[in-house]
């Protein structure tokens, strides 16, 4: 595939996909919905337990996962109650936001001609998507590949040891399509931009 | 959001009438948004992002961005504390890591 370009006279933003390109970021994006919409806040112990039941505003606590620590950092480095605060009035519409992104991916693949069941060999088809759409996927492109570096343990300037797996690797793998999503979201912002 | 922390406890004044000069100085002090290097975020994804969001020209926007690779932070925008939690919140929206802090 050749990644996103801008189309001249329509000015949508346009890519070519294999049936196999489109299910594998399906698959991410459902997965990442997943995560977003399972793990539930973590209870804080220590608060009052009537206090606890009567809030149903948001988490106070970062999450114990470490992707979701990643896409919800605290906001404040050297002050937790302050933090507590602001996830609390933020971490909600933030999640909700990420899933609607990643289901912004799933419907338009699917939109596009991708089927439920993928069974047909040498399936391809153009995805077209107008300008607030390209942001959303290139916003929850960047989602799936933190959530894919954090599993990894992607580092600065670390090309060589992923270069030293051997190619079945499973952890090579899945750096390729981590690069390969980045290759998708590079073309988005040039695409966006042009 | 409740947490000012000027007001001490043992001086529960509601009015200082003796306000000092430096005192002013330090309520005023502005706050920053500050956006923190990783290894994942695309450069010219971040430099779109400081363009779109902050309304940035791209010059300044690929400023701030090598300053975030290079120096590992940068303080990306001022203002109240208000507003630097709406900038901190859509930050995190674009997947980048960003924190607050007042200004130094």
């Amino acid at each position: 595939m050749s990644g996103f370009a801008r189309h001249r006279r329509s000015g949508r933003i346009i890519a070519n996909f294999t049936g196999l390109e489109a299910e594998l970021l399906r698959s991410l994006a459902s997965q990442l919905v997943e995560l977003l919409r399972n793990e539930a806040a973590v209870p804080d112990e220590d608060r009052d337990p009537f206090e606890a039941l009567m809030d149903f505003s948001g988490p106070t606590n970062a999450p114990e996962d470490p992707v979701l620590a990643r896409l919800f950092p605290s906001a404040y480095l050297d002050d937790d109650e302050a933090s507590s605060e602001f996830r609390r009035f933020t971490e909600g519409s933030l999640r909700d936001g990420k899933a609607r992104a990643a289901i912004s991916i799933i419907d338009g693949l699917e939109e596009a001609g991708l089927p439920n069941q993928l069974d047909e060999d040498g399936l391809h088809f153009d995805v077209e998507l107008d300008e607030p759409t390209a942001e959303t996927w290139m916003r929850s492109f960047s989602d799936l590949r933190l959530a894919l570096a954090t599993r990894l343990g992607v580092e600065e300037d670390d090309e060589a040891r992923w270069q030293a797996l051997p190619d079945d690797d499973p952890e090579a793998q899945a750096h390729d399509i981590y690069e390969w999503v980045g290759y998708l979201q590079e073309t988005l912002v040039l695409a966006l931009t042009d | 959001m409740c947490h000012d922390g000027l007001v001490s406890a043992a001086s529960p004044v509601e009015v200082e009438p003796t306000i000092t000069p430096d005192r002013i100085t330090f309520l005023d002090k502005p706050w920053v948004t500050i956006v923190w290097n990783d290894p994942v975020n695309l450069m010219s994804y971040v430099s779109y992002v400081f363009q779109k969001y902050f309304g940035y020209d791209r010059k300044k926007a690929e400023t701030l961005m090598f300053e975030v690779h290079h120096d590992g932070r940068s303080a990306v925008s001022t203002g109240s504390r208000e507003e630097m939690e709406r900038d901190v919140q859509a930050m995190h929206e674009y997947g980048l890591w960003a924190t607050m802090e007042k200004a130094s």
